[in-house]
């Protein structure tokens, strides 16, 4: 499928409607993750896992980047690799934030946001 | 300094600035407009996970309890509350979105203009459904739940600031892919791509499908989480 003619992307239209109801089902699957309350690490794990193959399947098969030369797919794809790096580090800040702020400014302890379940998970960075 | 033996094309200054960057030098074999629409979405990456990073951050570093998204954007139906309800149903709508356009792209390649247009038409108008649905709950946050970008009587009063600048910009994005996709649609039918080719339907679909792409995050990292 690689060896297409100059830009054009024309393919079978049964490989959209497959992504498309794959969209539906994944899109399905993270409702349901609310609704039946999963909390903590499944909650986390679910999400992103549901989160991240939509976001491949689209950016895969629906705008094509699959079958795109990798100059086009390098280009791209590499430059967020930055992005992860500040949201890596946003993350380690924002838990210094937290910290300072419990120890110097809050007036009640931080059993409040612990008692909110998934956000708990913080305490481990 | 151009007129130099062996170094005809290399010259100085601004007439150097202006030859490089005509140089005629093909990295991407893709039309260019293609080329660009990534370019200008990889841009709005940058954008938009500066904003979900913001967000992160101050939800992450607020000493005060993050008002619960599954109950503040549920729905009252039938006798009950159903959680996130709306938000789920704009979901769907927008990958329905998606998917017409995918369609609409490979029509487009197969040069059937009606089938093209109408796709295309469809797609917006499921945009236009999730302005309206994405209206509906701004209108529902701000006057029966007092959310403001400085406070609500929920938790943290950064909640509003984080909901209104993330919706609101993907808002945005979705009001002009309306737009943007409503003209092509037309030129489409007028037969402005018989001799150029329909490169341009795939180039909006670029920028529908991405704009679905933001949505995914979104959900999945602000209504979700």
């Amino acid at each position: 499928m690689a060896a297409q003619v100059e830009g054009h992307q024309q393919h079978p239209l049964a490989i959209y409607l497959w992504i498309w109801l794959l969209l539906f089902v994944l899109s399905t699957f993270s409702y349901l993750v609310d609704y039946f309350h999963f909390q903590g690490m499944a909650r986390w794990t679910l999400i992103i896992i549901f989160m991240l193959m939509k976001a491949g399947f689209i950016v895969a098969i629906f705008m094509h980047m699959a079958w795109e030369r990798l100059a086009l797919i390098t280009a791209i794809l590499t430059p967020p690799i930055c992005l992860l790096i500040l949201i890596g580090l946003m993350n380690i800040e924002g838990d210094y934030t937290t910290h300072t702020r419990d120890r110097y400014f809050d007036e009640q302890p931080r059993t409040s946001r612990v008692l909110d379940g998934h956000q708990a998970d913080h305490g481990a960075n | 300094m151009s007129h130099e033996a062996g170094t005809a094309t290399i010259s100085a200054g601004l007439s150097g600035v202006a030859r490089d960057w005509s140089g005629d030098k093909n990295a991407f074999h893709v039309p260019w407009g293609k080329a660009m629409m990534w370019i200008f979405l990889l841009s709005d990456t940058f954008i938009f996970t500066c904003f979900l990073t913001g967000y992160m951050h101050v939800r992450t570093s607020t000493t005060v309890p993050w008002p619960n998204p599954s109950e503040v954007f549920a729905l009252h139906i039938a006798g009950r509350d159903v959680p996130l309800i709306l938000i789920a149903i704009m979901t769907f709508i927008l990958i329905t979105s998606s998917g017409t356009m995918a369609l609409a792209v490979n029509y487009g390649y197969r040069r059937d203009r009606t089938r093209t247009m109408l796709l295309m038409l469809a797609t917006a108008a499921f945009g236009a459904m999730f302005v309206g649905m994405q209206a509906f709950e701004w209108t529902k946050l701000i006057v029966e739940e007092g959310v403001r970008p400085w406070g609500n009587p929920m938790g943290a009063a950064q909640f509003g600031a984080c909901f209104f600048m993330i919706t609101g910009f993907h808002g945005m994005h979705v009001s002009i892919g309306v737009i943007y996709l409503s003209t092509v649609a037309f030129k489409v039918f007028r037969g402005d791509y018989e001799s150029r080719g329909y490169e341009i339907v795939e180039i909006a679909g670029l920028y529908w499908h991405f704009v679905d792409l933001v949505w995914v995050f979104i959900f999945a990292l602000f209504y979700l989480w």
